[in-house]
Formats: C-alpha cells, structure tokens, sequence
C-alpha cells in the first residue's frame, strides 16, 4: 500500500456509480491547489471512472492500488 | 470564449427506472466541470415535483429483470419470469415492483433520484420545465422544487444549439 501523505480522505466504499464520483468532486472543491485526496471505493467502475473523471477535469490521478477488493486512490488537486 | 463543454439533456419519461440517466448523466457531467441542462417535458415533469412518486411498471418493461433484494447471493440474481398477466393485473404490482428495486438499489449502494437531484442543483445544473406540457397535464410551479426554470422549445435549443453532448432520454 502506498504511504502516500493525504489533506483529506474520503470513503466511498459501498457506494456505487455515479455517487464515488460526485463525492470526489466535492471533496476536491474544498481542497486547495496541489493538496492530496485520498479515496476508497469498491465499485469496480470507479477505476476507469475516476480515470475519466481526473483526464475530463485536470486533477492529477498520482496512485491507485487495489487490495482485497477495496480501490484507493490518490489525487492531487490542480 | 470558454472551452467548457456542455451537456443538454432532454427528460421524456418519469418512470423510477427512466428517472435515473438524466439526473446520473447532469450531476456527472457538472462533477467534470461541464455545464448541464435538463429540459423536462411530458411525462419527465414529474422528476421536478417535491414529493417524487416515480414508480417502475415491469408490465410495459418486457426485458425488464424481476429481482429479489434479499436472500443468498444466488438467489438475488435469479431473473424472475413474470408472466403480463400477471404484472398487469394482480392490483399493487406496480407498488410491488417499484419497492423491489429501491430496494435492491439501495443495497447496491445506489443513489436515490432525490439525492442526485439535489446533488445536481448544488453543482449548478439547470433545470428547465416545459411550460406547454404543464399546462395540459395541469402541473402547477407550486408543486415543483426551488430552482427551477420555465421554458419552451425555443428556450432548450437555444442552449442546445451550443451544446457539444445532446442526449433525448
């Protein structure tokens, strides 16, 4: 698992598409520029989701790693 | 000039099932900071009331998956066979159906409508109401949410002309 360092963390395990992804994008609006997100999902979806989602909005997606089912994701806000 | 794309969506319908795309596609796009609008016509207008009723007919649902959200994990994805004469005569089906996959769609983890529509108007989507098609279904805007827009034709495809992703739902 990535020791990465994180501002925030938000949990979005159980939730399914789109909700990990409007959760992301609240919780990076309240970040400031080039503070790190830290998200776990379980929707398998959530991992080209969020892909699309950083691509379409500019956040960088710095890691992801899966471990027993559970996505965790680490994402820099532009 | 701004490069932001944007999103116009027309909602036809107000099933429970035919609820979801418009509300998941808005709140999405605007979570990828893409403008959204929602044009509500016909039977899409009651998405806007405050007490949404929206229910699910598997009876005009011929492909329509029968699930049952409790039990063990095989049993959950047997697709049950429903026979139309049953879902279109045995009285409280529809109530039946529609408690089912609320159900299942909570257990999914799945949004309600009334949390991806707000969600949607805290993201600035707009909503706009049809304003011919309420007045011969007899809607009234005290029975629809706060914050929503009243228009007709002219007024979506003046948006619309401009927008990059145009989606009839």
């Amino acid at each position: 698992m990535s020791e990465m360092a994180s501002t925030m963390e938000l949990n979005c395990e159980g939730l399914n598409c789109p909700l990990p992804i409007l959760k992301t994008k609240k919780a990076i609006d309240s970040l400031n520029s080039g503070e790190i997100l830290k998200m776990t999902a379980t929707d398998p979806g959530s991992v080209n989701d969020m892909a699309s989602w950083a691509k379409r909005t500019g956040h960088e997606l710095v890691a992801h790693t899966e471990a027993s089912n559970v996505h965790t994701f680490f994402i820099r806000k532009k | 000039m701004s490069d932001t794309k944007k999103l116009a969506i027309i909602a036809s319908q107000g099933t429970l099932d035919w609820g979801y795309p418009p509300f998941i596609l808005a709140s999405t796009a605007a979570a990828m900071d893409m403008e959204a609008v929602i044009f509500f016509t016909f039977y899409g207008l009651p998405l806007l009331k405050k007490e949404l009723d929206a229910k699910v007919s598997p009876h005009s649902n011929p492909a329509m998956p029968m699930k049952m959200p409790f039990g063990s994990k095989e049993f959950q994805s047997v697709n049950w066979p429903i026979p139309n004469v049953i879902s279109g005569n045995v009285p409280g089906f529809d109530n039946m159906a529609t408690m089912l996959m609320k159900e299942t769609f909570k257990k999914k983890g799945v949004a309600t409508i009334e949390q991806l529509r707000s969600m949607c108007l805290e993201f600035g989507v707009r909503f706009i109401a049809c304003q011919m098609t309420m007045d011969v279904f007899g809607f009234e805007k005290e029975e629809f949410i706060d914050g929503v827009e009243y228009g007709g034709a002219a007024t979506f495809l003046e948006y619309a002309a401009d927008a990059d992703i145009s989606l009839f739902i």
